[in-house]
């Protein structure tokens, strides 16, 4: 029997699951381990990119914005006076503090952002993203300005998770990546998913059938924001921090640059485009400075040499060989 | 059921609709036609909320629905297909109209089921069925040809249960052969689903084979109207428009 689609993907992310921890206890090498949290880290912040730009086809310029409030509100709320070392609660609901105070900027943000059409949609949410970053950067009392917020902060153990562990550090990515991926796959495959692909395709029609257009938008954005900001939260959590450059514009061109380079079609290309990000991340600036430069190279290969991304590129393969083996059997 | 009461609608300097007063019977297949840019299309971008008229009053069902969005007036029952197929190219035959389905019964805000599981696939086959769309079911919109495309079109306001049924030169772009097929499938539709039905065709012989009553429009606005036999002979239309014997009389589209 063919099992259940929701059954299926969450069957595959635990396979993920386990195969990671496997790879932490196997391969015992913290070069390693930071380019898999980076990766879990990106892959949600990409992959909640790419329901805007791959499944709604609105391109937004302006994400990290929300990267950056999850952020900042987790590493203020784990300053404040309300944490000590032993407030098992904190992180928890730091992190829902987080995501609910992101969704509420998103929905402001995304209210305004999505009465403006194609690339003046980009440029809004690029301009919210630039206030915040001044805002970030004149409320040193705050934010401490350009320097962060430092000073770190307890991350005390909740339901034995001590994240202060490297390994249980790993884990716990791994598996908020995990969730948060297989929440947006359920979302992609829903009706309410069905309705981005039609607003991406020929919104004018859809809106003839009765769609609310500007009302999916929203929703969409706002599901977006907030998942990117637990991407922030997790970024936050491994530096103990949080810093203006995040909210930065060339931090919104990152999980493009993935979306690039893994594709935009495949639900899993944004993962791949992380990992294959964070990895020349990783080994080109270990040897040159010109780390701009082989990323460049990197994406024009893609752009240009296969005309997609690598998920897109391999997925078309498979589907190909599908196509090509259905008809032998015809 | 439908009544246009001194509509107008200018473009800049161009008047696109000129005070025009129409009433459509219920249960009615009636034709528009005119030659090209008399305001066939913007009048129906008029009815279904794609436009605002300048003036005058749109009354469905006795309400006024002049300026309201399209999605309010398509959920007070008004359908439309467009004079060029307008569809999900990276959505299949099956899959937008399951979508459509799903629109029309409000359930397209739901996150936590599965597209594919929905019961609307039911409701989208018969829709296929009804359509003749069986042997592309399976197909990506894009790739179908000209005519299922606009048999698409067509399916998608279909699949919204429409009272009133708004169709753009359903023909446009189709051999002779095939512009009976699909006038005959139209007929057929509208036989079936009891609704009302309006629809824009440059050929004459399948306007006055097929059409209840005729509207002819002429620089925005109303030249003519009546049965065929009327229109055939209304002095005015043969001036105007036909300008010559009805019987080999055609507009090219
Ligand atoms: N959105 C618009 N903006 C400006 N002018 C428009 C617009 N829509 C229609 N017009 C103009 O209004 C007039 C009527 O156009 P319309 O499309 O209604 O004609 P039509 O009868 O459907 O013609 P056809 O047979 O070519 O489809 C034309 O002169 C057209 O250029
Ligand atoms: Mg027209």
């Amino acid at each position: 029997m063919r099992r259940s689609g929701p059954i299926r993907d969450m069957i595959f992310g635990l396979g993920v699951f386990v195969l990671l921890a496997l790879l932490y206890v196997l391969v015992d090498d913290a070069f390693v381990h930071d380019i898999i949290i980076k990766t879990c880290i990106f892959s949600i912040f990409a992959l909640s990119l790419n329901l805007l730009i791959g499944y709604l086809g609105l391109v937004a310029f302006g994400h990290a914005a929300f990267f950056a409030a999850g952020a900042y509100v987790f590493g203020l709320f784990m300053q404040s006076e309300y944490v000590g070392p032993d407030s098992a609660w904190a992180i928890p609901f730091g992190v829902l503090l987080a995501m609910v105070g992101s969704a509420v900027l998103a929905a402001a943000i995304g209210a305004i952002c999505i009465r403006a059409k194609a690339i003046y949609f980009s440029f809004l949410t690029l301009a919210f993203q630039m206030i915040l970053y001044s805002a970030i950067l004149a409320a040193v009392p705050i934010t401490g300005g350009d320097q962060g917020l430092m000073g770190g902060f307890p991350k005390p153990v909740f339901l034995g998770i001590d994240l202060a562990e490297a390994s249980h550090m790993y884990m716990f990515c791994a598996a908020l990546a995990i969730i948060a991926a297989l929440i947006m796959r359920q979302v992609v495959e829903s009706p309410f998913g069905y309705v981005l692909r039609m607003l991406r395709d020929n919104p004018d029609r859809a809106a003839f059938l009765g769609l609310k257009v500007k009302l999916y938008q929203w929703i969409t954005f706002v599901l977006a924001g907030t998942l990117a900001s637990l991407a922030g939260v997790l970024q936050s959590l491994l530096d103990i921090g949080a810093f203006p450059e995040w909210a930065f514009w060339a931090k919104s061109a990152e999980p493009l640059f993935m979306i690039l380079l893994g594709g935009m079609q495949t639900f899993l290309g944004p993962v791949l485009g992380a990992f294959i990000f964070e990895v020349l991340n990783a080994v080109v600036t270990a040897h040159t400075r010109y780390y701009g430069l082989v990323l460049g190279a990197v994406i024009l290969f893609f752009a240009l040499g296969l005309r997609r991304g690598l998920g897109d590129y391999i997925w078309q393969l498979v589907s190909d060989r599908r196509e090509a083996s259905g008809r032998a059997d015809a | 059921m439908l009544r246009l009461e001194n509509v107008a609608k200018a473009f800049g300097g161009v008047i696109a609709t000129d005070d025009v007063s129409l009433a459509f019977a219920p249960g009615s297949l009636s034709a528009i036609i005119g030659p090209n840019g008399a305001g066939k299309t913007t009048i129906f971008n008029l009815i279904s909320g794609k436009l605002r008229p300048d003036s005058g009053r749109i009354l469905f069902d006795g309400e006024n629905i002049a300026g309201l969005d399209e999605t309010e007036i398509v959920r007070r029952g008004i359908g439309r297909a467009f004079q060029v197929a307008s569809i999900f190219p990276s959505l299949t035959v099956e899959e937008s109209l399951m979508a459509a389905v799903q629109s029309h019964r409000r359930q397209t805000l739901r996150m936590a089921e599965r597209f594919r599981h929905s019961n609307a696939r039911q409701r989208a086959g018969e829709i296929i069925d009804m359509t003749g769309l069986g042997a592309v079911a399976r197909d990506l919109s894009a790739n179908l040809s000209h005519g299922d495309q606009k048999l698409l079109d067509i399916a998608l306001a279909l699949a919204l249960e429409p009272r009133l049924l708004l169709l753009d030169e359903p023909t446009a772009g189709m051999g002779p052969e095939e512009r009976w097929q699909m006038i005959e499938r139209v007929r057929a539709l509208w036989q079936a689903e009891h609704m009302t039905l309006v629809f824009i065709e440059h050929d004459m012989d399948i306007v006055f084979e097929i059409a209840q009553s005729i509207r002819v429009l002429c620089y925005g606005a109303v030249l003519a109207e009546g049965t065929a036999e009327e229109i055939r002979a209304n002095p005015d239309v043969i001036e105007a428009y036909l300008g010559a014997p009805a019987e080999d009389a055609e507009v090219a589209p």
